[in-house]
């Protein structure tokens, strides 16, 4: 079973490779959609990219109000 | 060799024939919504399937947009024909549609050779339906499907839950009604939605391998099989749009809207 460091770790090297950012310029609390500069249509991008990475079903409700990796980072380490 | 024949290109949409499959590639930025201009060219190209259908065996309706497939109907539209206009004939005009994008859709759901629905990105509400009108939905890996209608305080209206109902089942409605959540085309597939799920940017060229496939076959058989396997659920058909119709005239509807018109939220499509 995967850590949450370690989950953590996966979501900013996954974000920063599919929105072709560096992945020394994301920590795990930053705003994401600041951060990423990415509307809606991005964020089902990245909610998807997150689920067939991680194998795991993420209910959007549940994602509302997140913005920052770390928490992200806990609400998929909870389906793992 | 490709040939591309008897094609017409519109604002909305394009559709010719190709290697004996009909293409209908939908490409109106931001996603294709379905709004008048849609749904006109929607009706141009099923008056033309009736010349198109006699040489093909495949209909492919696919999105030429990154974005995605469709993200539905066009919410914009609907919001300022709600704003504008005079209630009752607001509601006449909403009826009117939805019975003209019906017709459109029974037309596709029924066309006698196999139909292909090749999808990526947003599948949202209309766009949805759209997908659930054709036989097979292929769909690359960051495909996301969604019926999101409940949070304008509406129910779908272009006939997806009698198809949804009709192709897999009560439970799966209730689940992606109910909760207004979207899923992705693995589970998409888990669940007996989706045929193939390719890679990315992968889906029109697998539905184009299956549609040369499916030419094999004869088509007269593909025709009876289709026929028989797949009965258009006209009866509920008709109550969808009479449900619709019933809360549309609801002012719940306005302000959920304008919510959506006036969002800048990550999420929109939730309440």
């Amino acid at each position: 079973m995967e850590t949450a460091e370690k989950t953590l770790d996966e979501i900013l090297s996954l974000a920063a490779a599919h929105f072709k950012v560096s992945r020394e310029r994301l920590s795990p609390d930053d705003d994401f959609f600041k951060t990423l500069g990415i509307d809606s249509l991005q964020t089902l991008d990245l909610l998807t990219k997150l689920e067939n990475h991680f194998r795991v079903e993420l209910p959007d409700y549940e994602l509302q109000g997140v913005s920052d990796f770390r928490t992200l980072a806990g609400k998929i380490q909870a389906r793992l | 060799m490709n040939s591309l024949a008897a094609g017409w290109k519109g604002e909305a949409l394009s559709y010719g024939l190709r290697d004996g499959v009909i293409e209908l590639a939908l490409h109106r930025a931001p996603c294709n919504e379905i709004g008048s201009l849609a749904l006109e060219e929607l009706e141009s190209f099923v008056h033309a399937l009736e010349s198109l259908k006699q040489p093909a065996h495949a209909l492919i309706v696919y999105s030429d947009l990154k974005s995605g497939f469709c993200a539905g109907a066009d919410l914009r539209e609907l919001y300022q024909r709600s704003v504008q206009m005079e209630k009752t004939k607001a509601l006449a005009g909403v009826r009117d549609f939805l019975e003209r994008i019906h017709r459109v859709l029974n037309v596709i759901d029924g066309v006698p050779f196999t139909s292909i629905a090749a999808a990526h990105g947003v599948i949202f509400g209309g766009g949805f339906e759209l997908a659930l009108a054709c036989d097979l939905i292929i769909a690359d890996k960051m495909a996301r499907f969604c019926f999101p209608e409940l949070r304008l305080g509406l129910i779908p209206g272009f006939g997806g839950i009698p198809r949804l109902k009709r192709d897999l089942g009560n439970a799966v409605v209730r689940d992606l009604l109910l909760t207004g959540r979207s899923f992705n085309a693995v589970k998409a597939q888990q669940i007996g939605l989706v045929s193939q799920v390719v890679g990315e940017g992968e889906a029109l060229r697998a539905a184009r391998a299956t549609a040369a496939q499916i030419g094999k076959f004869d088509r007269h058989t593909v025709a009876a099989a289709k026929k028989f396997i797949k009965p258009i659920p006209h009866e509920e058909l008709r109550k969808e749009i009479d449900i619709f119709c019933e809360l549309f005239s609801r002012p719940e509807v306005e302000a959920g809207l304008r919510k959506f018109v006036e969002s800048t939220d990550a999420q929109p499509y939730l309440p």
